[in-house]
């Protein structure tokens, strides 16, 4: 088990680096023009291209362009140029909004996303497994960003039934309760998306181990439907969904949730890369890209981890 | 060879049905089985005709603008009037007290007028006073090109990696399978932002390809780019299976070459896998287009899609809710179109279709 844990960091180590260096070739090289330039952004003086040129070392070989980059994104000295800002503070003061949404809303699309597949898994072929089959499909089809736009016209506008608040974020610590309500429309919108997707792996999952030989051994001995169904059945289709769940969490936590949170106005990190698209300031998205894939990478070594833990048949030896 | 229907014993009852129908057993590959499935899934069929008359649609933009609307895709309207039921009607309201003494906000375009204006703001105008459906037609078109496109480049360039992966193995298979992990580290969404915008301030020009900053080309190569291994793992799977069967041996042995035997014994079999990626693919990259136009990484102004026509209207949503709504409306109808053709694609051509299990 450590040989294997040692084996999977190492791996991930090496993704890492891998996955900056893409990074470094997206911003710096593959773009047309002066690279200093262009980070710099609209705004920029000739002190500042210099001041970039300097400290992503472009006028060196690429692989010193490469560590200054990361130099300058671990040492928490990238400045986003058009705002004057610390790029790794600005990601820091937007990490409580991200969380709040990110947490909240895998709770709900887990929890509806298991009950839409065992519920039409369960009823398969009849009426309830159709009209979930396609509300998922509906769901699937959704552009969050579009649902939101709905939502916030519907629910939080000067309308007679309007009952949450509009956008924005409350800090839990300032007020739970606006918090709550606060979150209420953007954890719908965002878990929406993935009950439609993890309703339909599970479904197809569910079928596909109900029909092994174990299950029916399990009923053959006269145990509870209900039993069989949880302990032998669920256990079993949940593995992969473990894993889809640890990637998807890992990329809403690093800003893949940017949709929801422009849409709702949430200052998170999501937003914070978003807005820097408008302005075409490249080192809020770089930094955000880097810190996005760094959670996955980590929460993959923590996924397949898991995996081994749940399923015996694939735990190293 | 006749079956003769009225003999008393026939197990056969394919045999019996071909008889009823024509008279002789003919060879069936499985795509006419596939056909004969598909063909009774009225609801698959039924979206699959309401995808291609919104392609249809989209294709005739320029018609419906110069017949219909009178007027194009980016012609501003402000302060002038049109006629409504024979009354004449700002296009942008321009604000202030009536006649009556009641208030009027300036600036809130006319809604949608369906056919009351004789085709013309039949969904309405925006701020600009451009005509809604003339741009959401238009928009349509740069969507679906970019959608369609992307899948394309997609597909192909996933098919390529996985049959020479599966095919080679060794260092082959090595090489692509890293690459196609480093792609799929990255968040989709975020990692076509990244591209979509720094590729959006000085184009591409690498490998003899020279785009330029607003081109459409842009947000199709990335969004083909960032999909690719999403496409490109489970086919390789399927061919890695594929390799190991004895009819690859057989062509093997009888000399066949290594494109003889990719082309000839290979993608033959992977074809409906790749048929029903491909048609869900499209679904997911319309989606990832609006997301990005939607945030302004994709498809650059003037040239409207989807994405750009929502975030366009979202600052309005209040006055003016039509202008976010009906491109929605027009994505997730495409959408939802190709990814129920999609399922049913699937059901009609996986022959192991467990998804009707009874129990």
């Amino acid at each position: 088990m450590i040989a294997f844990l040692i084996r999977r960091l190492i791996g991930a180590f090496l993704v890492l680096v891998a996955v900056s260096f893409i990074t470094y070739l997206i911003f710096i090289k593959i773009p047309g023009g002066d690279p200093a330039a262009r980070i710099a952004g609209r705004t920029a003086t000739d002190a500042n291209i210099a001041d970039i040129r300097q400290k992503l070392n472009l006028d060196d070989p690429f692989y010193l362009q490469y560590w200054g980059m990361m130099k300058s994104l671990f040492t928490a000295d990238l400045v986003s140029y058009s705002s004057q800002l610390n790029v790794v503070d600005q990601i820091v003061s937007g990490i409580p909004a991200t969380f709040s949404l990110c947490i909240g809303a895998a709770i709900i699309w887990l929890f509806f996303g298991t009950l839409v597949g065992v519920v039409s898994a369960v009823y398969a072929g009849r009426t309830s497994d159709r009209v979930i089959t396609v509300l998922a499909l509906i769901g699937l089809s959704l552009p969050v960003f579009w649902l939101g736009l709905v939502m916030r016209y519907l629910f939080a506008q000067d309308h007679p039934f309007r009952f949450l608040p509009d956008g924005g974020y409350v800090p839990l610590t300032t007020n739970p309760w606006e918090w709550f309500t606060h979150l209420l429309m953007p954890w719908g919108a965002l878990a929406v998306l993935f009950i439609g997707f993890y309703g339909r792996v599970l479904r197809s999952n569910i079928l596909d181990t109900i029909n092994e030989d174990y299950v029916r051994t399990a009923k053959a001995k006269g145990l509870p439907y209900r039993h069989v169904l949880i302990k032998h059945v669920l256990r079993n289709s949940m593995i992969p969904i473990v894993t889809l769940f640890g990637l998807d969490f890992a990329a809403v936590l690093g800003g893949a949730a940017i949709l929801t949170e422009t849409v709702f106005d949430l200052k998170g990190v999501g937003w914070y890369a978003a807005q820097s698209v408008g302005d075409l300031d490249l080192p809020p998205i770089m930094a955000v890209t880097i810190y996005a894939t760094f959670f996955i990478v980590i929460f993959s070594v923590i996924v397949d981890l898991l995996y081994a833990w749940l399923d015996p048949r694939i735990r190293p030896t | 060879m006749a079956t003769d229907s009225s003999t008393d014993f026939t197990l056969d009852s394919a045999a019996a049905l071909a008889a009823d129908e024509r008279g002789e057993i003919e060879g069936k590959s499985p795509w006419v089985l596939a056909w004969r499935r598909l063909r009774r899934n009225y609801v698959a069929l039924g979206f699959l005709l309401l995808f291609v008359i919104i392609v249809v649609l989209c294709a005739f933009a320029g018609t419906y603008a110069s017949q219909v609307a009178h007027t194009g895709p980016n012609d501003n309207h402000l302060g002038e009037t049109f006629t409504r039921d024979g009354k004449q009607v700002p296009v942008v309201s321009k604000g202030g007290f009536t006649t009556g003494g009641g208030f009027v906000a300036g600036g809130i375009p006319v809604g949608p007028q369906l056919w009351h204006a004789g085709g013309r703001y039949v969904f309405g105008a925006d701020n600009q006073g451009r005509d809604v459906a003339v741009r959401l037609l238009y928009g349509g078109r740069n969507s679906l090109k970019v959608g369609i496109g992307s899948a394309i480049f997609c597909t192909v360039f996933a098919l390529l990696t996985a049959l020479l992966a599966a095919y080679y193995g060794g260092w082959v298979d090595w090489l692509i399978s890293r690459v196609y992990d480093l792609i799929w580290a990255f968040p989709v969404l975020l990692l076509a932002i990244a591209l979509g915008t720094a590729l959006s301030i000085n184009g591409f020009h690498h490998l003899g390809i020279n785009l330029a900053a607003g081109s459409l080309w842009i947000p199709t190569g990335v969004i083909a780019f960032v999909l690719i291994p999403y496409v490109g793992r489970p086919l390789r799977g399927q061919i890695l299976s594929l390799r190991e069967k004895e009819f690859v041996e057989a062509a093997t042995a009888q000399g066949a070459s290594s494109v003889r035997v990719m082309i000839g014994e290979l993608l033959p079999n992977i074809a409906s896998s790749v048929l029903v990626l491909f048609t869900l693919i499209i679904a997911s990259n319309i989606i990832t287009e609006a997301g990005l136009s939607f945030l302004g990484a994709g498809v650059q102004p003037p040239n409207p899609s989807w994405g750009t026509l929502i975030a366009d209207g979202q600052s309005r949503i209040v006055t003016a809710p039509w202008l976010a709504i009906i491109p929605g409306i027009a994505i997730v109808l495409t959408v939802l179109s190709l990814n129920v053709f999609g399922d049913g694609l699937r059901d009609a051509l996986d022959p192991r279709a467990k998804v009707r299990v009874e129990r």
